[in-house]
């Protein structure tokens, strides 16, 4: 088995030496802009930021992915090609994409840089997989967060490329890249923006009996009495009604964690070349943490032992994780 | 070029005896140019249509519509890629695909591009009409700014252009089924229950709104988008074809006023008012062709409607 590689987030300068230092093997990162799919206030790379960041992990034999994975909207795509040829100037060992007209200038571009395809392209089947292959020389597929591990295991089987698959972090509930909610609450898109629940559109009300509701432009996302923790209203986590239930539920998911740990030799053996672990508008301190326990479960599982891995589950959402679609086709 | 009325592909689970009944009124009734037909959101509910679909695209074509099959929207099971794979062979009629696997299959032969495939820009556009596509339905969240230059693109690779003026906006699509987790049951023993919902699940906030409507994997906009008001804006910009998507609603009326404002018979101001008298189950929306919230709507002043 050849060890996978651990992909790791990387949303400021700061996040990534930390990460390189912590053990990844590669970061992936973006520029402060729409192009790429976390452009939160705060976040991500001036050109300047981005040309230390890439020698500082160079030199310490990390790879940088760049985040290029939003869809330009027609009339901008500009944007999206400087971005790109900004990329290669500053000597990114891959570009992360979901955009066919981006793939395309890519490849006729620079056709020497690594191409990977985005969990926002959402390409779940081996023919979608293969397609962008052929077209644009696609070299790693990051596969959406709905496949089981069997069902990776066959895609692995039928492609022609690496794959990478998410194992810790946001446990998002849609399929990505395929998701509007947030721009018909917002008018923010997640597509062509880069953004999800935007913090600027975000409001957490109290009532005079103490009771916290968290709302996202005109809509309240949830609802928690004082004795509950009140989550970051982000709509496919909220509580809703509907005439089947008698009150609130969590119509998509509960504000829940993916952690993949207990899972990791099976998707190793699995053919898994690679490793992502979510979070680019973490912590430095998080970052630290599930990166350098990631390190030491991958490397234990290569040595053979039992991976180490209690730590994690202090980190997850509420505490709360779950292992998602991989584990079994009920979590459909 | 006259403008082109469609009939979106129908997305709920109704019963069969239900969509018969819907087709044939449209087939008699409606004044629209194009229907589409086929099963967009879950792969488990094909079966149970499969068997008309010959004689109804008779029966649409025998009153001079055009039919075109559309694709799933969501391929991921063995049993998805194997229906993906035999839709791609499909002959006698054009399809609209909406979703990426379908180009492996394709390879050379024409095809329509649906609004759930992301063709978001003129380079992706050029590119798929490049590999067979002759048609484009617009995302439903792109904004007219950018909807103007993709339908100028269209035209000057010879392609159609199409927006969704009217209907439920299609939100988000999931591996999970929400009306079976809704129920207390999990994607493979859904007993169909979203067979109860011909309008979508209603969802609402936990202080009464509101908010979105489930159907099955996919995710609906309450409000049902209305460009009616844009329709000076849409015909200049060149658009070509203009969607209708199935509610549970009298579509054959809603279709009797988008023609007859299509062809100037009647006023936007007039298929407005007609609209608004048919008291649909939920309020317009268009904020999403404005470039702002998808749910809001803006008041558009006909001074404004061409740009």
């Amino acid at each position: 088995m050849r060890p996978p590689e651990l992909v790791c987030p990387a949303g400021t300068p700061a996040a990534m030496r930390t990460a390189v230092e912590a053990g990844a093997d590669a970061v992936y990162c973006g520029f402060q802009n729409a192009t790429n799919a976390r452009n939160f206030p705060g976040l991500n790379f001036t050109p300047g930021e981005l040309e230390r960041a890439i020698r500082h992990a160079h030199e310490n034999g990390t790879k940088v992915l760049l985040a290029i994975n939003t869809f330009p909207p027609a009339g901008k795509v500009d944007l999206w090609r400087d971005a790109v040829d900004l990329g290669a100037r500053l000597g990114v060992d891959a570009y992360i994409v979901a955009d066919i007209g981006v793939a395309d200038y890519i490849a006729r571009n620079h056709p020497d840089i690594r191409l990977h395809l985005s969990v926002q392209a959402a390409a779940s089947s081996p023919e979608a997989i293969k397609w962008y292959c052929r077209e644009f020389g696609v070299k790693r597929v990051v596969l959406p967060r709905i496949l089981t591990v069997s069902e990776i295991k066959a895609i692995a089987r039928e492609i022609p490329c690496e794959i990478e698959t998410f194992i810790f972090g946001n446990h998002g509930l849609m399929v990505e890249g395929r998701c509007s909610l947030t721009n018909y609450i917002t008018g923010q898109s997640t597509n062509y923006d880069g953004v999800c629940s935007p913090a600027a559109d975000v409001e957490y009300r109290r009532d005079e009996e103490g009771n916290l509701s968290t709302r996202l432009g005109d809509f309240t996302i949830d609802c928690f009495s004082c004795n509950e923790t009140a989550g970051y209203p982000t709509i496919c986590k909220g509580r809703y009604l509907t005439p089947a239930r008698n009150e609130g539920y969590y119509a998509f998911e509960e504000p829940i964690s993916l952690n993949l740990s207990s899972l990791l030799p099976d998707l190793m053996a699995a053919g898994v070349n690679a490793l992502k672990i979510e979070g680019r508008q973490r912590s430095r301190a998080y970052v630290k943490n599930v990166v350098s326990s990631f390190r030491k479960a991958v490397d234990a599982i290569m040595a053979g032992e039992e991976p180490p891995l209690a730590d994690l589950i202090a980190l997850t959402e509420g505490q709360k994780q779950t292992e998602g679609a991989f584990k079994s086709k009920t979590w459909r | 070029m006259k403008p082109n009325l469609t009939i979106g592909p129908i997305l709920f689970h109704w019963p069969a005896e239900k969509k018969l009944e819907f087709y044939a009124r449209i087939a008699e009734e409606a004044p629209v140019d194009t229907v589409y037909l086929g099963e967009v959101v879950c792969s488990k509910r094909s079966p149970f249509f499969e068997q008309y679909y010959e004689d109804v695209a008779e029966r649409l074509t025998r009153a001079g519509k055009k039919v075109v099959f559309s694709s799933l929207a969501e391929i991921m099971l063995k049993r998805e890629r194997n229906m993906m794979a035999g839709f791609c062979e499909i002959e006698d009629h054009e399809i609209e695909i909406n979703d990426a696997s379908a180009l492996w299959h394709l390879d050379g032969h024409k095809f329509r591009v649906g609004p759930l495939m992301n063709a978001y820009n003129e380079e992706t556009l050029r590119y798929l009409a490049g590999k067979g596509a002759t048609h484009f339905a617009m995302p439903t969240e792109l904004p007219g700014s950018s909807v103007a230059i993709m339908a100028s693109a269209a035209r000057d690779v010879g392609a159609g252009s199409e927006v969704q003026v009217f209907g439920r906006a299609q939100l988000a699509l999931s591996a999970r089924c929400y009306h079976a987790r809704a129920h207390g049951r999990i994607k493979d023993n859904c007993q169909f229950v979203c067979e109860l919902d011909p309008d979508g699940m209603p969802l609402r906030t936990l202080d009464g709104n509101d908010f979105l409507a489930i159907n099955g994997i996919q995710t609906l906009s309450h409000k049902y988008i209305n460009l009616m008001a844009e329709l000076p804006q849409l015909r200049e910009m060149g658009i070509t074809h203009f969607r209708l998507v199935p509610q549970d609603v009298d579509m054959v009326a809603v279709a009797k006023i988008w023609r007859a404002a299509l062809d100037g018979v009647i006023s936007p101001e007039e298929g407005q008012k007609r609209l608004d008298a048919l008291n649909l189950p939920a309020p317009f929306a268009n904020g999403f062709w404005h470039g702002q919230a998808g749910v809001k709507k803006v008041a558009v002043e006909r001074a404004l409607a061409s740009l």
